[in-house]
């Protein structure tokens, strides 16, 4: 996949009032360094440059590519180019960009800009990144953001899905929850929008609230579980397991895959230990529904055995005969909330096209898998995948050759796929 | 003609270990540094996947990870009465290309050698008389000793994850361990790795015979390892994959595993590969160089500035290098005068094949440095009096690989071809394994390197020739140690065993080893060599020669740890004296 942020959006039929977010009038000097500081630190814990900086391009001045199920959105100019830019907007129209999703002239934004989840921002905070991204260097480069075909493409259709979806609303602190935790679940909603992807979407492409953070399939990954389930989610891992995780890139068990290695990169490694601690606490508040946990497949079903001789010869290698892996080298497949995930879409991803962990300061190896789509069949990456699923006290749905095929044809159609 | 490009702080000529380790240190202190390297990038992501890195045919029988003769060989001759010819398939040795150098295709034997290594001559003369020495030998201290590298050896053991068991701390003989080896401040990092029935075997029939078997240190981890820099390598599955193959599971040491991944994310640090320098440029004087220049794979040339030039490639590369940039004085062999090109040497290696009926070895679990040596005949680890040669040799049984092309172990008396080989090949391979002798090579007047009157390369510069046989003394030496090798044999109880010896005269074609050695060496007397003890040429001050190119003489061990030693040496004294002073670092 070849962004980071693909978001859902949807055509919608008619027009609805707007909310309006509340505006607290802070005072502000958005010339102080410490707001210019604060600015940038908060644009890292946004991500904004995994959109609107191209890889290798100059900072914030756009052009990342956002593959919607809708179409084609490009991350716009956010450098402080009077033309190209933003430097000619006022401060209001900026925080209501992030606060209502609305850009200068009130134009709509696509929800492809989290703007639900950045309206959850404080105004002081959405002027500080606006004091950082004053000082930028101005690019010149003109991005048509909007390459949606007809009618999707018509801005107004947004009042429609923000009258449905959207309601812009500040995130008031739980005063009965500890001041880590309140800022937190800040971290992880407003500025984060972990929900963006670990949320699923409704078919309108808004977050299914009663799922929130349970795991969301978008453009051939599946964004897993971080909510505290033991089997599912990351209830296994300790709050510092979840803390070197979003540091480095890894953890004891765990080896970030997909698009979470560029979040790693860009945003989270560069967040400071007592916000990663804060994460990590709330994410391992949120409890959600308990469900019973699934029979193994028995180890004698076909499809086991032939797992286990194709895991042998082509997996066991790193990933060692008991799936125990080598940790921040290969990944742990015993106990893995990923490999068990109901979804299988992310094990398919990677066996067929590889993987490379992030690189990052604390854990620089960035170990990668490599492909396996020229040598196994969707036969056997069916097999091994539905043995690692139960295996060494897994227990996963089976995974089909169909699921497979499927996604072997939607990769030979892109360009992406590491390691080949 | 060549752009100019903005200076850098440092150009190093080739990103293998010595290149990367340098760059490492160097880019830690602050210094501006590129690399220019000959071959392709190469990283463990994208170039070893598992599924095809051990493709035998590729890389072992075609030679995938290698220098193209094409690109660039050398012409060889035995002595000077002969006219060297152009090698156009590479034999005897086979030189590595792209990052990583010879280190991404290496078994992974690391080696220190001993404090008598590094004052030869003078060990020699003392304990024998300073006529002992054969005449044919020119033999030389390093100008360094042991003492002195033993922090930097600690420190690239430690960069790779090498496995062993230390024989000497501190003075203090351990059992297990090598007794011979010089004294080490810690033990190794990693434990030694878990042995096969053949060393198992060999070792009980050595010890049987009074000698001293130890684990061969070897950068295939035996167990997961986070380095000094933070990289993190696995434990090594014994596939039997090393040489000639770049490891996929990022358990053999090597550039990619170790080094690159925290070099590349250096904003001061740029690799510029598929570009072959030509030349170090030299200002007015000819006392200091200005830079490199370099042509691309477009055949754009390009001038790169820089303070301070790192010769950083294989070992005859270095000394080609120092030649057709005209630093230092070419060695001739007929005067003895002059330096670069001096005592160019190798490695005399002998073998032993065993065949049984009644044990079976499985040679497919195997790795490039699993294996037990015995160092009682190495160096001057045992008395040479009235023994009529002076050096030694390692003997050990390392079971490298059983790959399937290649290992086609036949008894004496099998046809070549056809159902008897077949039967035989199928009855011995399991049943069978090897002990070798890696001798010391000592350098002598008549060996030697220097640029070829006729034979040019693609871009009309002088090949590199090669004058080179074994000398009496060596062979003597190897006879010695490979009849002690036969007494080990004979103790395995074999059905029949082979003995393979060295002898006259030198030939390029059968594999032997790519340990080369010399022509561009250290020492303490400008005389008599063309670097000083911190590898810093004698005649450009602002020019490193770094690698194997610096052994005055081989010792009877695999040079890579020596040369890992050399480089963080060479480092440390750029850092600590070079900066602070530019300029000689020893008077001459």
């Amino acid at each position: 996949m070849t962004s980071t942020r693909k978001r859902s959006i949807q055509a919608a039929v008619l027009a609805v009032a707007v909310l309006l977010a509340t505006r607290v009038a802070i005072a502000t000097d958005l010339q102080s360094l410490e707001m210019i500081a604060r600015g940038r630190y908060l644009a890292v814990a946004a991500d904004c440059a995994g959109c609107h900086t191209k890889p290798g391009g100059k900072p914030y001045a756009g052009g990342v590519a956002l593959e919607t199920p809708f179409g084609t959105l490009v991350a716009p100019n956010i450098t402080p180019d009077r033309d190209a830019g933003i430097g000619a907007w006022t401060d209001d129209e900026f925080v209501a960009a992030l606060h209502e999703g609305r850009g200068r002239d009130s134009i709509r934004l696509f929800p492809a800009m989290p703007y639900p989840a950045y309206s959850k921002m404080t105004r002081f905070d959405a002027l500080a990144i606006r004091a950082y991204l004053r000082t930028i260097q101005p690019a010149p480069d003109k991005i048509e953001p909007n390459q949606l075909p007809f009618p999707l493409n018509l801005r107004s259709n947004m009042a429609v899905w923000n009258a449905l979806n959207f309601k812009p609303r500040s995130l008031e602190p739980d005063p009965s929850k500890s001041s880590e935790w309140n800022r937190g679940r800040y971290l992880v909603d407003a500025l984060g929008h972990c929900g963006t992807c670990h949320t699923p979407k409704t078919l309108l492409g808004a977050d299914k609230e009663s799922a929130y953070l349970e795991g969301g399939t978008l453009q051939g990954w599946f964004a897993p579980n971080i909510t505290a389930d033991t089997r599912k989610g990351i209830g296994s891992w300790s709050a510092d397991e979840i803390v070197s995780y979003l540091k480095t890139g890894a953890n004891r068990d765990a080896i970030a895959t997909g698009d979470m290695t560029e979040e790693i990169v860009h945003s989270s490694s560069k967040l400071s230990d007592d916000d990663l601690k804060a994460i990590a606490a709330y994410l391992k508040s949120l409890v959600p529904v308990q469900e019973s946990t699934p029979q193994a497949l028995a180890a004698f079903d076909p499809r086991m055995m032939a797992g286990q001789a194709i895991y042998k010869d082509n997996c066991a290698g790193c990933h060692a005969e008991a799936g125990t892996g080598t940790s921040g080298l290969f990944a742990r497949l015993a106990g893995s909330h990923t490999v068990q995930s109901d979804d299988p879409t992310t094990l398919i991803h990677v066996v067929l096209t590889g993987s490379q962990g992030a690189a990052t300061a604390g854990a620089p190896t960035s170990p990668a898998m490599p492909s396996f789509d020229w040598r196994l069949d969707d036969a056997h990456v069916a097999s091994v995948l539905t043995y690692i699923r139960n295996s060494w006290g897994n227990a996963a749905t089976v995974v089909s050759a169909d699921q497979v095929r499927v996604m072997r044809s939607a990769f030979a159609h892109s360009t992406s796929g590491a390691n080949r | 003609m060549a752009t100019k490009l903005p200076p850098k702080d440092v150009v190093i000529i080739g990103l293998g270990w010595t290149g990367a380790i340098l760059a490492h240190e160097l880019t830690d202190q602050g210094l501006d540094v590129v690399a220019i390297e000959r071959g392709p990038w190469r990283d463990t992501a994208t170039a070893f996947n598992i599924g095809y890195a051990p493709d035998e045919l590729r890389y072992a029988v075609r030679l995938d990870l290698f220098q193209r003769p094409a690109q660039n060989t050398l012409t060889f001759r035995n002595n000077d009465s002969q006219t060297a010819l152009p090698m156009r398939q590479f034999g005897s040795f086979i030189p590595g290309n792209g990052v990583g150098g010879a280190g991404v295709h290496w078994n992974g034997v690391v080696w220190r050698y001993n404090p008598t290594d590094f004052r030869l001559l003078s060990h020699l003369s003392e304990r024998y008389g300073a006529s002992f020495v054969p005449d044919e030998l020119s033999i030389q201290d390093w100008g360094v000793t042991y003492e002195e590298l033993e922090p930097f050896y600690d420190q690239f053991e430690f960069l790779a994850g090498v496995s062993g068991k230390a024989g000497n701390l501190n003075g203090v003989i351990h059992e297990g361990g090598n007794p011979f080896e010089g004294p080490r401040k810690r033990e190794y990092p990693l434990p030694p790795m878990k042995m096969t029935y053949g060393p198992t075997l060999f070792a009980e029939a050595a010890r049987s015979l009074g000698y001293h078997p130890f684990p061969q240190p070897s950068a295939n981890l035996s167990a997961a390892y986070t380095n000094p820099l933070g990289v993190k390598m696995g434990q090594c599955t014994y596939c039997g994959f090393c040489e000639r193959f770049g490891c996929a599971n990022y358990s053999k040491a090597s550039v990619q595993t170790s080094v690159l991944p925290v070099l590349m994310r250096k904003s001061n640090f740029e690799a510029r590969t598929e570009c072959e320098v030509l030349k170090i440029n030299l200002d007015a004087s000819g006392k200091r160089a200005t830079g490199v220049t370099y042509v691309d794979s477009s055949g754009v040339q390009w001038e790169q500035p820089a303070e301070i030039v790192l010769v950083c490639a294989f070992a005859f590369h270095n000394v080609r290098m120092l030649l057709l940039s005209g630093i230092g004085r070419p060695y001739d062999s007929s005067t003895h005068q002059g330096t670069i090109g001096r005592n160019y040497a190798y490695q005399t290696t002998s073998g032993i094949e065993l065949f049984f009926d009644d044990k079976i070895f499985n040679p497919f679990i195997s790795s490039g440095a699993l294996g037990q040596v015995v160092d009682d005949f190495n160096g001057d680890g045992f008395d040479h009096g009235g023994l009529g040669f002076v050096g030694g040799a390692g003997i050990n049984t390392g079971p490298t690989n059983g790959r399937p092309i290649q290992t086609r172990p036949t008894p004496p008396g099998t046809p070549r071809w056809g159902a008897q080989w077949k039967q035989a090949t199928k009855k011995s391979y399991l049943r069978f394994f090897t002990l070798g002798s890696q001798g010391s090579s000592y350098a002598t007047y008549t060996n030697h390197l220097d640029l070829d009157p006729t034979y040019k390369d693609r871009f009309g510069q002088p090949l590199l020739r090669m004058t080179f046989d074994f000398p009496d003394n060596d062979i003597r030496m190897s006879n010695y140690v490979t009849d002690k090798m036969e007494e080990i044999a004979k103790a395995l109880k074999p059905r029949e065993y082979v003995v393979s010896r060295r002898v006259k005269p030198y030939s390029t074609v059968p594999y032997q080893s790519t340990h080369n050695t010399g022509g561009a060496i250290m020492g303490a007397d400008p005389k008599t060599s063309a670097i000083n003890k911190y590898l810093q040429s004698w005649d450009v001050p602002n020019v490193f020669v770094v690698g194997a190119s610096a052994f005055p003489q081989n010792a009877g061990y695999n040079p890579t740890g020596t040369v890992g030693a050399l480089a963080f040496w060479t480092a440390d004294a750029i850092i600590t004296k070079y900066l602070k002073s530019p300029g000689p670092l020893v008077p001459s």
